[in-house]
């Protein structure tokens, strides 16, 4: 049987916010929630969705990082930043190509989701996919995913012409071998809500 | 731990970095050689420490000189020093200087928005070891030195670089506080010390994700150096220099073994700190200036000046973002991309529904 893993499947989100909760709850990072939970396309879905560190194989954001501080371990976790090393420049923050790191201001630094590595560390789950009640995040065999699931996970992803590979994966259909990210794909919202839209109203905060 | 694996450090960057290393130790042995007026004032006994001093100024130069060179630090650098140097506004960034230096390194506040237990053990650390580093590096390379006068057993003078600055009365406070000095550095080290084990011991956190080689190494050096450091005093003046000879060399291996450290390890941190006032020159600068506006919602979501930077280095470093259509994913805000991902998803779960292809790009 193959190690177990963590698996996304955006379309099961319910956005009930149990990750974002159990994800503060985490030692690492205690009272910060690491997941970003977005609402996509308000006005006409009520879509959400959780994103969490991808743990690239060769990470852009400690390429990107001029202070050498984000590091992965020989399991592939990427870590959040070093804080003896952090100098709180947000480049990863803008060059993750999953938009991941978070900037934290009061203390000039940058933490991101590290697998809930007190946890997967020692065998046990991360925090959201524990709580995750529709197992849009889901911790598992590859094995396991494939009996049970529609579609197939991939790892792998291309961004303009940049390849990357992720230790998390993500549920899409069978046919799928690589996700092309382009800005074809990105949807242009209008540039100004009407006045009685309110959903769009709201987008637009 | 491994860095990310893109982008070795070719030869030409080793023989750059050898170059200032070499250039370090030779400036530090010139100085040394100057300040201790062509080694008149230089004490033979510490010639082991200046010794790993100098190979300690190498190697620093070379780590500094290889990570100035990776490609997001060099444009940081540059970018800083541009803007430091912007005509006319050196005066304001001089004082915008200052305020960072008092508020980044003075008195850390960022440690202290963590936690103030990690604060307090971090600024007596600190404050203990720049305190023995003020006393111990120029005593050891001959740049000050201490005296009783001939004329009189009551007095004591010093000697910076062989002029004499002061003198005192070997009783008075003047004298006691500098013969004391390296005992209250090691004190308030050793204080930092077991408040970081504490913390340490007891966070989960940090429990999970803290290395012994790098996190606890420097505080056993630390330790050790700290405690012979404060035997040798009680030796002295309350055991009739009991084992102070063994003391004093284990004392002396404590010392050379960090000073070799220092470049490699965790304490690489105290040279590559001071950067993080660069950044908030440049992140002020940046948020003056014009702002990046996202390519999906329009959104203001960056300095331009960074995202510009970003792409250059981006190029540097062979990470290659720019989109099919002409458009650049550098573009688009993190939270669109993110919103982006989940669409893209939903539109090959939709594609297959509608019996297409869930790879088309038209979705
Ligand atoms: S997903 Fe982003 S934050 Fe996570 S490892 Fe990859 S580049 Fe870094
Ligand atoms: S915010 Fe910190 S971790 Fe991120 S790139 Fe800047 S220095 Fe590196």
């Amino acid at each position: 049987m193959s190690e177990r893993a963590l698996f996304i499947d955006y379309a099961r989100c319910i956005g009930c916010q149990a990750c974002v909760q159990a994800c503060e709850e985490c030692d690492t990072h205690r009272g910060q929630p690491m997941i970003h939970l977005e609402t996509i396309r308000r006005r006409d879905s009520v879509q959400t969705a959780p994103q969490v560190c991808m743990h690239c194989e060769d990470p852009i954001c400690a390429q990107v990082c001029p202070a050498d501080a984000i590091k992965k371990g020989p399991d592939g976790v990427v870590h959040s930043a070093l804080t003896h090393r952090c100098i709180g420049c947000s480049n990863c923050v803008l060059a993750c190509p999953f938009g991941v790191p978070k900037y934290f201001a009061a203390i000039d630094q940058m933490m991101k989701c590290d697998l809930c590595y007190d946890r997967t560390s020692i065998g046990k789950k991360p925090m959201c996919a524990t709580v995750c009640p529709s197992q849009a995040l889901t911790f598992m065999t590859p094995e396991e995913l494939e009996r049970t699931r529609r579609g197939t996970a991939v790892n792998e992803w291309v961004f303009g012409e940049e390849r990357v590979r992720t230790k998390v994966s993500v549920v899409v259909p069978h046919e799928v071998k690589e996700v092309h990210v382009n800005l074809v794909q990105l949807g242009k919202r209008r540039e100004k809500a009407e006045p009685d839209d309110v959903a769009a109203l709201l987008e637009e905060g | 731990m491994t860095p990310a694996k893109r982008a070795p450090p070719p030869s030409r960057e080793a023989l750059r970095a050898a170059t200032v290393g070499l250039s370090a130790s030779a400036l530090l042995i010139l100085g040394i050689y100057v300040g201790s007026r062509r080694f008149k004032d230089f004490d033979v006994a510490l010639v082991p420490y200046a010794a790993a001093t100098v190979f300690a100024a190498f190697a620093l130069g070379y780590r500094y000189a290889i990570w100035l060179g990776r490609p997001p630090t060099k444009r940081y650098f540059q970018q800083s020093l541009a803007i430091f140097f912007t005509r006319g506004k050196i005066l304001a960034n001089t004082l915008g200087l200052a305020r960072a230096v008092y508020g980044s390194l003075f008195t850390q506040r960022f440690i202290r928005e963590r936690s103030t237990l990690r604060w307090l053990a971090h600024f007596c650390i600190m404050w203990g070891c720049l305190l023995a580093a003020a006393v111990t590096f120029p005593l050891s390379f001959g740049w000050i030195r201490f005296e009783t006068p001939r004329d009189s057993q009551e007095m004591y003078e010093a000697f910076v670089f062989g002029v004499r600055v002061f003198r005192c009365r070997l009783d008075s406070p003047l004298a006691s506080l500098m013969f004391n000095a390296l005992v209250v550095s090691a004190v308030l080290v050793l204080v930092g010390i077991f408040l970081s084990l504490y913390r340490r011991s007891r966070d989960r956190g940090v429990l999970a994700v803290q290395e012994a080689s790098s996190d606890l190494l420097p505080l056993i050096l630390l330790f050790a150096i700290s405690a012979t450091g404060v035997l040798l005093t009680i030796s002295t003046h309350f055991m009739n220099g009991f084992n102070y000879t063994f003391l004093s060399q284990f004392h002396a291996v404590t010392v050379i073994l960090t000073l070799l450290y220092i470049p490699f390890g965790k304490f690489f941190h105290i040279v590559q700190r001071p950067t993080q006032i660069g950044v908030q020159l440049y992140k002020q600068e940046g948020a003056a200036g014009e702002q990046a506006k996202c390519a999906r919602c329009g959104e203001p979501f960056a300095s331009a000046l960074q995202v510009g930077d970003l792409k250059r280095v981006q190029a540097e470093l062979g990470i290659r973002y720019g989109l099919a259509g002409g458009g650049h994913y550098q573009d688009v805000c993190p939270p669109c991309r993110r919103k982006n991902l989940a669409l893209l998803q939903d539109g090959m779960w939709g594609a297959v529904r509608r019996g297409g292809d869930p790879e088309s790009k038209e979705s």
